[in-house]
């Protein structure tokens, strides 16, 4: 069997005190059909499933979505849950079209800006400490990561139910979304072979 | 030191990862084929990365060189 050539695989292999059988899931053989002769190497899809809207998740999402993009992978996150939070303009302070929806985003500010660490927060301490730090060894924040990710093609897909259930306008969110989709979406390009991480 | 047409300049010097690999890779995308980028960065990680990029792209890595704690890389475009 010909090893396969996967960029994401070559990476993971690549880092040391990896256990094997972990990267074999990676590098597990691409159906036959999928490896056209003579055709040019298309590397694996990557499927992040962004979650949490915590600043640390949301920061490891977009560094390895504009990494795999600028990498030659095609690369989408679907964006569920807290995560679809992370993606309302950083100008809407309130969105919801009920009182509980509307409560929710008093509780927990919407917008790529206005993340918050899941331990240490500290009343905003925690994420203004990273931010400054960040700065200093010059870190991209997440908002200069997603416009990377935009500019390289990342494809950004919103979840339907989650729209739903807070009650999100597409007015609500950044301009250069995908359509809303479900879950079902995400599950056919996994089982087509996409890479998936969940975040 | 090398005499090759260099057609774009990144200056990635003080910027951590991932910056350095996708400001390439957006510096890259617009070239035509064979095109000649330099790359300036002081990030460590980015001495195997560019490596482990140059491999998956395929963009050529065709110069690797240390300069106290500059790495300076140039690529010539797939």
């Amino acid at each position: 069997m010909p090893r396969t050539i996967d960029p994401i695989a070559e990476a993971i292999a690549d880092a040391e005190g990896i256990p094997e059988a972990f990267t074999d899931a990676f590098t597990a053989p691409v159906p036959a059909a999928a490896l056209d002769a003579g055709a040019e190497r298309q590397p694996r899809e990557l499927v992040i499933i962004c979650y949490s809207g915590d600043l640390e998740k949301t920061w490891a999402s977009l560094i390895l979505a504009s990494t795999a993009a600028a990498s030659g992978v095609p690369t989408k996150i679907f964006l569920t849950f807290w995560g679809l939070q992370t993606f309302v303009k950083d100008s809407v302070r309130v969105t919801g079209r009920n009182w509980m929806q509307k409560m929710l985003s008093v509780m927990q500010r919407p917008g790529i800006s206005h993340r918050k660490l899941s331990k240490m927060n500290f009343l905003g301490m925690g994420p203004w400490m990273m931010g400054s730090l960040a700065k200093r060894y010059g870190v991209a924040k997440p908002k200069e990561l997603l416009e990377a990710c935009q500019a390289l093609g990342v494809e950004l897909m919103p979840c339907q139910m989650t729209m739903d259930m807070f009650g999100l306008k597409r007015e609500d969110m950044i301009d250069g979304l995908g359509e809303p989709v479900g879950a079902a979406t995400v599950i056919e390009l996994l089982a087509n072979g996409a890479a998936p991480l969940f975040i | 030191m090398t005499t090759l047409e260099i057609a774009v300049h990144v200056d990635a010097r003080g910027l951590s990862c991932p910056m350095p690999i996708v400001k390439t890779a957006q510096a890259v995308k617009p070239l035509a084929p064979g095109a000649l980028v330099e790359v300036l960065a002081t990030d460590p990680g980015s001495q195997r990365d560019f490596v482990a990029w140059s491999r998956a792209t395929g963009h050529e890595l065709v110069e690797q060189a240390v300069d106290g704690t500059t790495y300076r890389f140039v690529i010539r475009r797939k």
